[in-house]
């Protein structure tokens, strides 16, 4: 690809433009997040005596360690059963191809596309029944179906691409079906779970329609579905609300920022299986 | 032995299979059998027909609603797949590998934000106070300046936008990687037979990533119609029901409006839309693979 000049000029300007684009909404909130609790900041100005208190009042304020435990307990129970169930069934459909594994195939496409939205309206009465709302629990199961079809689509995906030799190998040495999915096939499988591991983390993490609607309090929801929380808490405080959304994506961040190349890869295969 | 193997198989899908069952599957079929009835969500379920559904497409605010999700489909897919496909241009022009690295996790990083982070991010954007009034002051244009989210015909785009910042380095990332697959050879040829910047575009560069592209439509789409987390933090619907969409109005409706029965026939249309919008765009991918 030959560049010239002129071509190099208006690319360098465009990506600093959609760069800074990218980045102002978090300065300017930075920013804010340093003006005194009680003033009314402009949008993006270095305040001239930063209150980093205010991470310490948003963060006592907010129970942030009790939401951040929140969102981790719903991820332990998330990310572990999605992904072995997902791992199975995928295994069943993709490898070991059962009889009705098209049907099974199709019955799992049917949940890709319904938007959450489409059913939070029957999951409050169910979960309701079963007792659940208003606990972690009434979002964790919703959550680990809702991300079946996918999940499921990933690890099948992933099973087709390995060739049949591998397996038939494994059975002439006289390996168990569970022996060779043991010790051949999940070794193999690594990588693909760990991508899709760092997806799940992400939904769940960033998840928000099913805490508002089925957890009450802010505090037994996802760090996202507690945003509210904040919002009513200190909708008066403009400095208070971004120190507190500063605080919230933190954890996210720094895992970002640490494996940046897996998250891209990850999301971007994601979205190209899907 | 092929039995055995089926046995097992089935096993192991059970409890993906029981899950999903109990947890998408049932309450889907649940939302359509409320939604022939009429019900506040405690007392009896009366049987109405479909008259649910004649309600929806007969409420102007119901119909707005579907209407303004339609309208951000222009701010979360056109948008990011227009300029996502010139950035991602720019992208692979980069030589450097570690500029071009760090370009892509700049733009990339709205996607790991949870929406209603970003949401609240864009709520003082827009405030009066906010970064968006203080440039327009800077540049002289006192006089546009204004509350973005609280005016009737501004509430929409300014919500648009949000999606826009969201989904552009999203879009522009898994572009650039698209167009490094493809074959460098068909550019080389491009050029020697005199193609400029914009012809190479078109007939190398738009073609290679069909693939990409069909794949953003799908994903900006269904963001564009589910969009519920970033306007429950910023508008809310409003002002007036200026940026209601589907998800906001079914929330309403059964929670602080206690029609259970219209809330899940609307999240039944909002289901058979997005089928109706994909399916089109999947099949036609799939038939020019």
């Amino acid at each position: 690809m030959i560049t010239t000049f002129s071509e190099k000029v208006l690319g360098r300007s465009m990506l600093i433009l959609a760069v800074m684009f990218t980045i102002l909404p978090i300065l300017s909130m930075f920013s804010a997040s340093l003006e005194p609790a009680d003033s009314t900041p402009l949008g993006l100005s270095w305040p001239s005596d930063p209150q980093w208190g205010n991470y310490a009042t948003a963060f006592s304020g907010g129970n942030v360690f009790t939401l951040m435990k929140s969102s981790l307990f719903i991820v332990v129970c998330v990310l572990p059963t999605t992904i072995l169930f997902a791992t199975l069934a995928g295994y069943a459909i993709g490898k070991m191809k059962i009889r009705g594994n098209s049907v099974l195939f199709f019955f799992f496409l049917l949940g890709l596309t319904i938007p959450f939205e489409s059913l939070i309206v029957p999951l409050y009465y169910q979960v309701d029944r079963f007792g659940l709302l208003n606990s972690q629990l009434a979002i964790v199961f919703p959550l680990i179906a809702l991300f079946m079809p996918f999940s499921i689509f990933w690890m099948r995906a992933h099973f087709l691409r390995i060739p049949s030799e591998i397996s038939e190998a494994a059975r002439v040495d006289g390996a168990s079906e569970f022996q060779e999915f043991r010790r051949i096939h999940l070794p193999l499988a690594i990588p693909s779970i760990s991508a899709l591991a760092v997806i799940i983390f992400i939904w769940t993490w960033n998840q928000f329609i099913l805490g508002v609607v089925l957890i009450d309090d802010p505090l037994k929801r996802t760090v996202a579905g507690a945003l509210t929380f904040f919002q009513g808490q200190y909708w008066i405080s403009i400095p208070l609300i971004s120190a507190s959304a500063l605080i919230i994506i933190t954890p996210s961040l720094i895992l970002f920022l640490i494996f940046q190349r897996k998250f891209i890869s990850s999301l971007l295969q994601g979205a190209l299986k899907a | 032995m092929m039995k055995r193997s089926n046995v097992t198989g089935a096993l192991i899908s059970l409890p993906a299979i029981s899950i999903y069952s109990l947890f998408v599957i049932y309450p889907l079929i649940s939302a359509v059998r409320y939604s022939f009835t009429q019900w506040d969500g405690i007392g009896e379920k009366e049987y109405v027909g479909f008259s649910n559904y004649i309600q929806i497409f007969q409420s102007p605010e119901l119909i707005g609603s579907i209407r303004n999700s339609l309208s951000l489909i222009i701010f979360f897919s056109v948008f990011p797949i227009f300029f996502g496909l010139l950035l991602a241009n720019f992208i692979v022009r980069i030589r450097t590998q570690k500029i071009r690295s760090i370009t892509q996790v700049v733009l990339f990083f709205p996607q790991i934000l949870p929406l209603a982070a970003s949401g609240i991010a864009w709520s003082w954007m827009y405030a009066n106070n906010g970064l968006v009034n203080q440039l327009l002051r800077a540049v002289g244009l006192e006089r546009w300046t204004q509350s973005w989210l609280a005016g009737f015909s501004t509430a929409l785009p300014a919500v648009g936008i949000i999606g826009a910042w969201v989904l552009t380095g999203f879009c522009s990332v898994l572009l650039s990687t698209g167009i490094s697959k493809i074959d460098p050879s068909l550019y080389e040829a491009a050029r020697i037979d005199g193609a400029n910047w914009w012809s190479e575009f078109r007939n190398v560069t738009i073609p290679g990533l069909r693939q990409e592209i069909s794949v953003l439509i799908t994903v900006t789409t269904i963001a564009a119609l589910s969009s519920f987390d970033i306007i429950y933090v910023t508008t809310l619907g409003g002002p007036g029901s200026s940026t209601l969409v589907p998800g906001i109005s079914i929330y309403r409706l059964a929670f602080t409006q206690s029609a259970v029965g219209l809330a899940s026939a609307f999240g039944v249309v909002l289901m058979l839309i997005v089928i109706l919008i994909i399916l089109p765009i999947q099949i036609y991918s799939r038939r020019n693979d």
